[in-house]
């Protein structure tokens, strides 16, 4: 039977804590993160190499992406918008490695992947939805001050109370559907190439890679504009 | 009926109509997106932009529906 689970394994504990498959994937993902930019820093002081030129193409058009959404606050807030497209495409990109999910490794009497992709683990997701949850609760309360408490809370009719009330609701339903939509589609993909793998075990897998490419790309940006668009209407002034 | 032949049961349908509105959905999107290509040409990036967000959105329901049964089947 194919070896299918929908919660990572633990392959190891440190200090007392477990220590799962898909943490060592994005533990290596934010290494490789670092160094690329660390050697971004010295390159672009230094010269200009191809490097230094395609992270710059890459960054200016993600803010031509962002730029109509959030406007003029683009500035600030695009660092995290950049940031977690970024993490979020690496990690969905290297569930798809060769190598990730297929090395083995034993642990007591089962056998466990030594790697797995990291957005196909709820935790992940649910770390980067409250990350964009408290985020999008913070810059409201930034640019509009305690006026930003007014659309939850207002005492003024029944019907705003009322509002108020699912206003707070759907602020954190927004949790639960940034992660489950980033997890849903990453982890039925992995599903999908195992199952077809499974099922015809040569070359006809691979449309679904170059699918779940695109669906990986695609997730990316998702959650990401809709961080901005979250953002923005928790920003905007309202009347 | 014993467990497992419902919990089979409810992993099929769970996906099964979870998939009819986001696939009802997405054919909507993708008509009206045709339609104001048709009217407008000129603004085919844009309207690709937002049809393809769109898009996410109604098939995010379908995914809600995919966990429900993914977590029946595999727990």
């Amino acid at each position: 039977m194919i070896h299918i689970s929908i919660k990572p394994e633990i392959v190891f504990h440190f200090l007392g804590f477990p220590v799962t498959n898909s943490l060592i994937t994005s533990t290596s993902i934010v290494i490789v993160f670092f160094i690329l930019s660390v050697y971004f820093y010295y390159a672009s002081m230094s010269g200009h190499s191809k490097l230094v030129f395609f992270v710059r193409f890459l960054i200016s058009k993600l803010y031509d992406l962002f730029k109509p959404i959030s406007k003029e606050k683009t500035d600030e807030l695009f660092p995290f918008f950049a940031s977690l497209f970024l993490f979020i495409i690496l990690s969905n990109w290297l569930g798809l490695f060769p190598g990730v999910g297929s090395i083995i490794i034993r642990e007591g009497t089962e056998t466990i992947p030594l790697l797995r992709g990291s957005t196909a683990d709820l935790n992940t997701t649910l770390g980067l939805g409250l990350t964009a949850f408290v985020l999008i609760q913070f810059y409201g309360f930034k640019f509009l001050g305690f006026n930003y408490l007014k659309k939850f809370i207002s005492l003024g009719n029944p019907i705003a109370f009322f509002t108020g009330i699912l206003e707070i609701i759907s602020e954190f339903s927004k949790i639960i559907s940034f992660a489950f939509r980033l997890f849903g589609n990453i982890f039925a993909g992995e599903v999908l190439i195992t199952v077809v793998a499974f099922l015809i075990p040569a070359l006809a897998s691979f449309p679904f890679l170059v699918l779940e490419i695109f669906v990986g790309f695609i997730q990316a940006l998702v959650f990401s504009m809709l961080a901005a668009v979250f953002i923005s209407v928790a920003t905007a002034e309202h009347h | 009926m014993d467990v497992e032949a419902v919990k089979q049961l409810g992993t099929a349908l769970a996906i099964g109509l979870g998939a009819i509105g986001p696939g009802i959905g997405i054919g909507i999107i993708g008509g009206k997106a045709m339609e104001a290509l048709g009217r407008n040409p000129e603004a085919e990036s844009s309207i690709r932009t937002t049809m393809i967000l769109a898009i996410a959105f109604a098939e995010a329901i379908a995914i809600y529906a995919l966990v429900v049964s993914l977590i029946l089947k595999f727990t």
